[in-house]
């Protein structure tokens, strides 16, 4: 009988990144899970409050004030008033992991009342291959009790890099706007205990709220738009980001992974808020999902940073015409790669600067 | 939920490779009683069937198939591709399929799995290949679609194929199940949901169900390895066929499911014996992927019988060289494309035995 060996903790690999304009009460639940590791937190909003941040955690924090004098004008590219400025805390990290959560999500339990270490999960699934060529029935074959169902080919069966864990949500669901205007009552309660590889050139809607990605490979395409304040459109950061994401690990070969872990959704933001914010995406992810379907990048877009900037050519000279919104976009998405570059200098995360923690 | 389905538009079809189906179909009763069975016995199996009282059936046997198909075909019924006659001269709209060596599944409440609702509720609720929802099946009760979901794509479209899984045996190929002598699947993945248009699947034949109607010619009983046994680890045809089937409905634009339900697989048989025979199954598919990633079909193909006829035509082209199972395949695609525009289409049925 194979014994299965503790997941690695990782500890000074991952950070934990998380927006925040309310407060971060939420983090005492997460405690005996996330306390060995270092947070990023962004606040969004009013520089001027304070956030209190629970004591025993290690920790720096960002507000708008210190965005603006750490990007200059670059900070241009980093949303305001939405937690799409969670980004911002995935340039500044120095490790190979993030993991990124919302501030209204909490421990969930699994069928048998456990509670769920959703960490530890993401951990497992970055550091086990994804199957993107060939989609495997009996879902994620790396895991404990599965493997590779009849007719999978060997030559497929070592998978590659994981480069993005998407994990759900118990309770509230991600629904958009008319959705929870007609289903206000809806809560996911059906535990599917699964983690799947999605197939490559398959496009899906990453969710921000419980979601993981090693840094050092897909960071750059993480960036999560201009939404929130000025902008016409909101919600749909992490939807963008996805979706420019999965375009490039399909192009260079890496894996995204989505199902567990499960995390509790609490809150329900308000669904005419909610409205508002995405109206417009409802009408532009009609253009939004063909245009990416149909991204083709050259051969000699061998790193992130250049799939990047090809996407954000295309958007401007594809998507332009939809909206002035998409050429500001564009924009934006060449100031962010500039900005990682600058903060990243040639992608040498060996060269680690002790974090300035601020107690 | 299942929508009302009428009992008179499902054949659960049953291949018989051993001849004591006393268990398996009492053990099955309170699902398939409803239902008109139809059994067709291995022509290789020489002795007797034995079904218990109570079903309104069918049984083919060799003759009946001789009479329908003729020897002059080259596709072979025997083995686990007898059931292919089953959905040949079937008259219904639905067919289910399950193996002769599975039983009811218990899912985690204790309750019984009821095979033949769940797949009848995948085939009639529509698929959603286009973008994949993060929620699995959108139309499941307590489910919906996600945040960020084209509200164009939220029509879906016809699910022709429903793939099941196995608790217990799962469907692992010879060397992982010798390798991982006993691992059983104990595993209820509560969820359904499509496989994303453009990718492959292995379809596994031990639990299935289409819609006949839409997809009947797809399913075809075409690789036979030289070395086919009466063990699912000793053949690939149902893989064949489900990557013809797959192939077809990307290309026509229909749907295919995996997942929800499950039955019971019991253990039979010997992986390691097993190995000796598969291992030429194991080779091929290292082929058989990359092939039908490659396939493109044209637009000229509209129905299923011409999707099929245009991939046989490329199997014998691309692979035929490459292995004589390969050439035999394609000629068997092509006889059976024959064979169901004139049995599979009329409206008259060889009487049963």
């Amino acid at each position: 009988m194979a014994t299965v060996s503790p997941t690695p903790l990782l500890k000074d690999e991952l950070d934990i990144v998380i927006p925040t304009i309310r407060n971060l009460d939420f983090l005492e639940m997460w405690r005996p899970f996330f306390q060995p590791y270092h947070l990023i937190i962004v606040q969004d909003g009013d520089p001027t409050k304070t956030i209190k941040v629970p004591e025993g955690f290690d920790y720096e924090l960002y507000n708008r004030n210190d965005i603006n004098r750490i990007l200059g004008p670059k900070a241009s590219c980093i949303s305001f008033k939405d937690s799409a400025c969670r980004c911002f805390g995935y340039m500044v990290s120095k490790k190979k992991y993030i993991y990124t959560i919302d501030d209204d999500c909490f421990v969930a339990k699994d069928p048998s009342g456990k509670d769920i270490n959703a960490l530890e999960q993401h951990i497992q699934n970055l550091l086990s291959p994804s199957t993107p060529f060939f989609f495997n029935t009996l879902y994620d074959p790396y895991r404990s009790g599965a493997d590779f169902v009849r007719g999978y080919p060997f030559s497929l069966r070592e998978g590659v890099p994981t480069a993005v864990s998407h994990g759900l949500w118990l309770n509230i669901p991600d629904y958009d706007a008319p959705t929870q205007l007609v289903k206000p009552l809806e809560r996911n309660t059906r535990y599917v205990d699964a983690i799947m590889t999605i197939p490559k050139g398959t496009l899906f809607p990453m969710c921000g709220m419980n979601l993981a990605f090693n840094r050092e490979l897909i960071g750059p395409a993480m960036y999560f738009g201009l939404m929130g304040d000025g902008q016409p459109i909101g919600r749909y950061d992490d939807m963008w980001a996805g979706w420019c994401t999965k375009v490039i690990c399909d192009h260079l070969g890496w894996g995204v992974k989505t199902g567990l872990p499960y995390i509790w959704h609490s809150k329900a933001s308000n669904p005419f808020v909610n409205l508002k914010k995405e109206y417009k995406g409802i009408y532009w992810q009609e253009e939004l999902i063909p245009f990416f379907q149909s991204v083709a990048l050259p051969k000699d877009c061998t790193t992130v940073q250049k799939c990047y900037i090809e996407i954000s050519k295309q958007v401007k000279a594809k998507l332009g015409k939809v909206d002035d919104y998409f050429n500001k976009l564009a924009d934006a998405m060449v100031t962010w790669i500039e900005a990682w570059d600058e903060l990243n200098p040639s992608g040498d995360l060996s060269a680690k600067i002790p974090n300035g923690a601020t107690k | 939920m299942s929508l009302a389905i009428k009992d008179d538009e499902v054949d659960i079809v049953i291949g018989a490779l051993r001849s004591d189906l006393t268990t398996f179909m009492n053990e099955w009763r309170p699902m398939f009683s409803q239902f008109h069975l139809i059994i067709v016995k291995d022509p290789d199996l020489k002795e007797e069937l034995k079904i218990p009282e109570g079903f309104n059936l069918d049984v083919y046997g060799k003759p009946d198939i001789d009479q329908v198909v003729g020897s002059s075909t080259s596709i072979l019924f025997s083995g686990y591709s007898c059931r292919y006659f089953g959905y040949l001269v079937s008259r219904k709209k639905y067919i289910i399929s399950v193996d002769d060596d599975c039983l009811p599944a218990r899912d985690p409440k204790g309750f019984l799995v009821d095979v033949v609702a769940q797949h009848i509720s995948n085939l009639t609720n529509p698929a959603t290949p286009f973008f994949f929802n993060t929620l699995y099946e959108p139309y499941a009760e307590g489910a919906d679609f996600v945040r960020g979901y084209p509200f164009s794509l939220r029509g879906g479209v016809k699910c022709a194929l429903s793939c099941g899984l196995w608790l217990n045996l799962a469907d692992y190929d010879a060397p992982t199940q010798a390798l991982k002598a006993r691992q059983r699947n104990s595993r209820y993945v509560d969820a359904v949901m499509t496989v994303p248009a453009g990718s492959l699947i292995p379809i596994s034949g031990i639990n299935i169900a289409f819609e006949r109607e839409a997809v009947g010619p797809a399913l075809v009983p075409a690789l036979k390895l030289a070395g086919e046994g009466k063990c699912r680890w000793e053949t690939m045809e149902d893989i064949w066929s489900g990557l013809c089937v797959k192939v077809v409905c990307d290309h026509l634009g229909l749907g295919v499911k995996t997942g929800l339900p499950y039955i019971w697989r019991t253990d039979r048989g010997d992986p390691i014996a097993s190995l000796k025979k598969e291992w030429e199954g194991v080779k091929l598919m290292e082929e058989v992927i990359p092939f039908f990633q490659s396939v493109r079909l044209p637009r000229e193909a509209t129905t299923v019988e011409e999707c099929i006829v245009e991939v046989a035509n490329a199997v014998k082209e691309r692979l035929g060289s490459m292995d004589p199972v390969f050439a035999r395949a394609a000629k068997a695609m092509l006889d059976w494309v024959k064979l169901w525009q004139s049995v599979g289409s009329s409206s008259s049925r060889s009487s049963a035995v």
